[in-house]
């Protein structure tokens, strides 16, 4: 059997399960809507502006950076797979691979991109 | 009418089995640990916790409180607020519980067992990409907990959001990079060849990369939002966070999705680093020759892989009552200039080790 089958078959009702719990907070409970009790919630009080503002731009480089080191990780995991046929050559390499890697990493930290404040 | 059906049916026919009976178990692990994690604290404080709730006269020292929860929850009104972005609004919750839901499946509950000659894996998914699956999947979480906050219009689920997902992905490589040094000593990404490996107590995970057990358990708390890293929802600041505007079962949506993924990261956790469904000092295959009937090693397999789910499960809530929650800036950088750098070490650390060992 494809051992693919069993992914799609726990995919497919996971996403039913999701889609019937939230489907169902309309159809089960009551239903008496207010203008004041569907107000997004703000400590009780009016809300002044809609929530969907400028944020901090760290939130996006911290994505970028994910990117980044997050396709370097995958890239050890095939390395690391290889690992016994590629022998020293393979450690070699890597090590190469990871020294630019550092090199970009103390950079990012240099640059202060890391800091929060 | 013979027993001589074919493989794909038997696979298909056991596939379903074992995927009915690990949901509905997945399916108890939320009204449990809901349960648990409000009688241990009461426990740890001298409290009684919730003790009272019970059928016909019959308390049994508060079980049913999370059916009575559950109860609750299901028959309350949904309130969509104003302003919400309304696909997406209903669109989250589906995010939030089915990546859980589907990494559960590819943890290997038991070893394997000869039913009329045929041979069932005790995973459901059993793929030999294994860690590769399972990061590609936990991934998409983050889907969950960015749109809900996004879609909410309010800007404590927004806070809430953003603190969050740049939290769950900062951590994300630190977790990736704690197993990179089990895959070079274990030499393969299937989970299932990662238990077998481990036959005795010193070649488990745990003993042979320390540093990766400890990161990776720094890693799963942060994965799952869990305190000391729960930033994301800082009741004193944020209200709830991302889902400060979700009720009734949507609310409930986003509890499941919480404590399975926390039950399927112990379950790895285990799984990795003590020896998955393994016995110390004993061969648990070995049990079916033994009291002579199939079944019983990997019955036994499970317990033990769930005695050691369940051990996690207690270091969250103990965790979660013994040490308070970071300041953001904190978190952030322990992710990105402490266990990132040693995780970097520890991968190299590990492959020359292994390499002066295995090619000199």
């Amino acid at each position: 059997m494809n051992p693919y089958i069993p992914v799609l078959i726990s995919l497919s009702f996971g996403l039913v399960l999701g889609g019937a719990l939230s489907a169902l907070a309309a159809l089960l409970g009551p239903r008496k809507p207010s203008t004041v009790k569907s107000e997004p919630f703000e400590c009780g009080v009016p809300m002044v502006t809609s929530a969907n503002e400028k944020m901090s731009v760290k939130f996006y480089l911290t994505a970028i950076l994910f990117i980044l080191f997050d396709i370097e990780t995958i890239f050890l995991y095939l390395w690391a797979t290889a690992f016994p046929q590629l022998g020293w050559f393979g450690i070699v390499e890597i090590l190469v691979f990871m020294l630019i890697l550092v090199a970009g990493y103390i950079y990012v930290v240099r640059r202060g991109a890391l800091e929060w404040d | 009418m013979g027993l001589t059906a074919d493989e794909f049916t038997v696979q298909f026919i056991s596939t379903l089995l074992k995927f009915s009976i690990l949901a509905v178990i997945l399916l108890q692990v939320p009204p449990i640990m809901v349960l648990v994690e409000r009688r241990i604290p009461a426990f740890m404080q001298r409290r009684k916790g919730p003790n009272r709730v019970g059928l016909f006269g019959f308390r049994i020292y508060g079980v049913l409180q999370s059916l009575a929860d559950t109860i609750k929850l299901i028959f309350k009104e949904e309130v969509v607020p104003t302003g919400a972005h309304k696909a997406f609004y209903h669109l989250a919750p589906v995010f939030a519980v089915f990546p859980a839901l589907m990494i559960a499946m590819a943890i290997p509950y038991g070893p394997d067992i000869q039913v009329f000659g045929h041979t069932i894996p005790l995973s459901v998914v059993r793929v030999d990409v294994g860690f590769l699956f399972i990061f590609a999947i936990s991934s998409l979480a983050v889907y969950g907990v960015t749109i809900a906050g996004w879609a909410s219009n309010n800007k404590y689920a927004l806070l809430g959001s953003l603190r969050a997902s740049a939290q769950m992905i900062s951590y994300e490589i630190p977790l990736g990079m704690s197993l990179i040094p089990i895959v070079l000593i274990y030499g393969s990404l299937d989970l299932n060849k990662i238990v077998e490996a481990q036959t005795h107590i010193w070649k488990w995970g745990i003993f042979l990369s320390p540093i990766s057990f400890v990161l990776f358990l720094i890693a799963m708390f942060a994965e799952t939002n869990r305190t000391p890293f729960d930033l994301s929802e800082a009741e004193g600041e944020l209200v709830a966070g991302f889902h400060t505007e979700y009720n009734s079962t949507k609310f409930a949506a986003f509890f499941l999705g919480e404590y399975v993924s926390m039950f399927v990261l112990s379950c790895l956790a285990s799984t990795v680093f003590l020896g998955g469904w393994q016995v110390p000092f004993f061969d648990v295959r070995s049990l079916d020759q033994l009291v002579g009937f199939t079944g019983v090693g990997a019955f036994v397999g499970f317990g033990s892989l769930f005695m050691k789910a369940a051990f996690f499960m207690w270091l969250y809530v103990w965790v979660r009552w013994t040490i308070p929650r970071f300041r953001y800036d904190q978190l952030m950088s322990l992710g990105w200039k402490f266990m990132i750098p040693l995780g970097l070490i520890n991968v190299v650390v590990t492959a020359l080790a292994l390499a002066a060992v295995r090619f000199s």
